[in-house]
């Protein structure tokens, strides 16, 4: 089978899979509307004051609610040891994890598109800068949480209390990438700067840090 | 072997009391910041110590990963528990001295600081993920968080600077020559803090190596009682 088959049938079946289980939407969704909810107690500001900090609080909500999808990426292999089948196999390493990086991307991407609404309405949103920069800037923020939270997910399958490994690889890798998705955030909603560095920054850590999964994979793939 | 040891922990304890002295009287106090200015003899070698360990760490991991040998992955794991501990001393001299000299114990937008924080936060999240890691195979994925680290640190170093741009904040004073004999005073200690570092890594080395011949014998031991 050719990479672009193998990493097509992974998608396909964990989206399938997915579709029929709804395990990770359905927590990660209650969580971050949890987190929306609590952040709105919590700070309940005018709408000014909301554009200068919603940029902070989406991205820390979807960071949080991001993890809780992606401890459940390889927690469905370890059942009847999918894993060590897939190890054994003559298929390469990396279109696997590709197929769990973008379905990670495409989990957490629709609970974006379903959160965001919510926020709006509960942080009275409104953007003064060029809306639409905040696609690019959702994508390339959205990238960068999961393809290295499935790649920390994966090293943390190898801990003892592999739950809480993962934020604790996870954070502080992040952190450029957090502080570009929130400022370039913040520089559209407020429309006090540009965002055009921000989006750039990410886009070298995305690049950097997708180039360094795929060389890395099957070392972590291999380690048992 | 152990010679060696006891001769640079003498040579250690005579540079460290020399540079002592060389930093609490014998360097010209500072016009404007006064004795405070001191704990920079301190926090400066600190770091410098930090970054080369935390550099030592990254080259060990890629040299495991390559030829998979052992001493590499122990000279990893000692250069990242020594290199924390000397990270720890710069980000609480560093507040010490700012409280009195900035005004503030903490300045989020400055580059060094963040930077510092941010590699101390990495390399401690490196070291439990080696105490919590259970398969023999620590080391490998060790190595992989190890080299994943090392790639953030510019990214992180320029995040802040380009936060920085945006939100000014006390910048440490660039520029301006230093005094020769406070120059002289910062090179003695950082000699004595990098004779320590190398103490404190040799012997933890020496005791990681026993540790794991422990390790290996107690298996063996097992091992042989099972078949009996």
């Amino acid at each position: 089978m050719s990479f672009y088959a193998i990493t097509r049938a992974t998608l396909e079946k964990d989206i399938r899979l997915e579709w029929r289980s709804k395990d990770a939407i359905n927590a990660m969704l209650f969580f971050a509307l949890l987190v929306v909810v609590i952040f709105s107690f919590a700070f309940d500001p005018t709408a000014e004051e909301s554009r200068r900090i919603a940029g902070g609080l989406v991205w820390v909500a979807f960071l949080f609610a991001a993890v809780v999808a992606l401890n459940q990426t390889w927690a469905r292999e370890l059942r009847n040891q999918v894993l060590d089948a897939y190890r054994v196999s003559p298929a390469p390493a990396n279109p696997l994890f590709l197929a769990k990086a973008l379905g990670n991307f495409i989990f957490v991407g629709a609970l974006e598109a379903l959160m965001t609404p919510l926020f709006i309405v509960f942080f009275k949103l409104r953007a003064i800068g060029q809306g639409w920069e905040l696609v690019p800037i959702a994508l390339l923020g959205t990238w960068a949480l999961v393809v290295n939270g499935t790649f920390f997910a994966a090293i943390s399958l190898r801990t003892r209390s592999r739950e809480i490994m993962l934020p604790l690889l996870l954070f502080p890798i992040s952190v450029p990438a957090l502080i570009a998705m929130v400022n370039a955030t913040t520089a559209v909603l407020t429309g006090e700067y540009s965002a055009r560095v921000w989006t750039a920054l990410l886009l070298a850590y995305d690049v950097v840090f997708t180039v360094a999964c795929l060389f890395l994979f099957e070392t972590v793939l291999e380690a048992e | 072997m152990k010679r060696g040891i006891t001769i640079l922990a003498i040579v250690t304890a005579l540079l460290l009391s020399y540079a002592l002295y060389g930093a609490l009287i014998g360097a010209p106090t500072e016009r404007t910041m006064g004795d405070v200015q001191r704990i920079f003899y301190y926090h400066v070698p600190s770091a410098w110590t930090a970054f080369l360990l935390f550099l030592i760490n990254f080259v060990a991991s890629i040299i495991y990963l390559i030829r998979r040998s052992t001493k590499a992955d122990i000279l990893a794991l000692v250069s990242a528990e020594v290199g924390v501990v000397f990270c720890t001393v710069v980000l609480v001299t560093g507040p010490i001295w700012a409280r009195p000299v900035w005004g503030i114990w903490w300045a989020a937008g400055d580059i060094r600081l963040t930077t510092t924080l941010v590699l101390w936060v990495i390399y401690v999240s490196y070291l439990v993920l080696r105490r919590l890691s259970m398969s023999g195979q620590t080391p490998k994925i060790a190595a992989v968080l190890a080299i994943f680290g090392a790639l953030d640190v510019p990214l992180v170093y320029f995040s802040i600077w380009f936060f920085r741009t945006q939100h000014p904040s006390p910048v440490i004073g660039a520029g301006g020559s230093l005094d020769p004999r406070m120059g002289q005073v910062l090179l003695i200690n950082w000699a004595a803090f990098l004779c320590l570092a190398w103490l404190v890594c040799w012997t933890r080395y020496r005791l990681e190596v026993a540790q794991r011949q422990v390790e290996e014998a107690q298996a063996l031991e097992s091992l042989l009682e099972g078949s009996r």
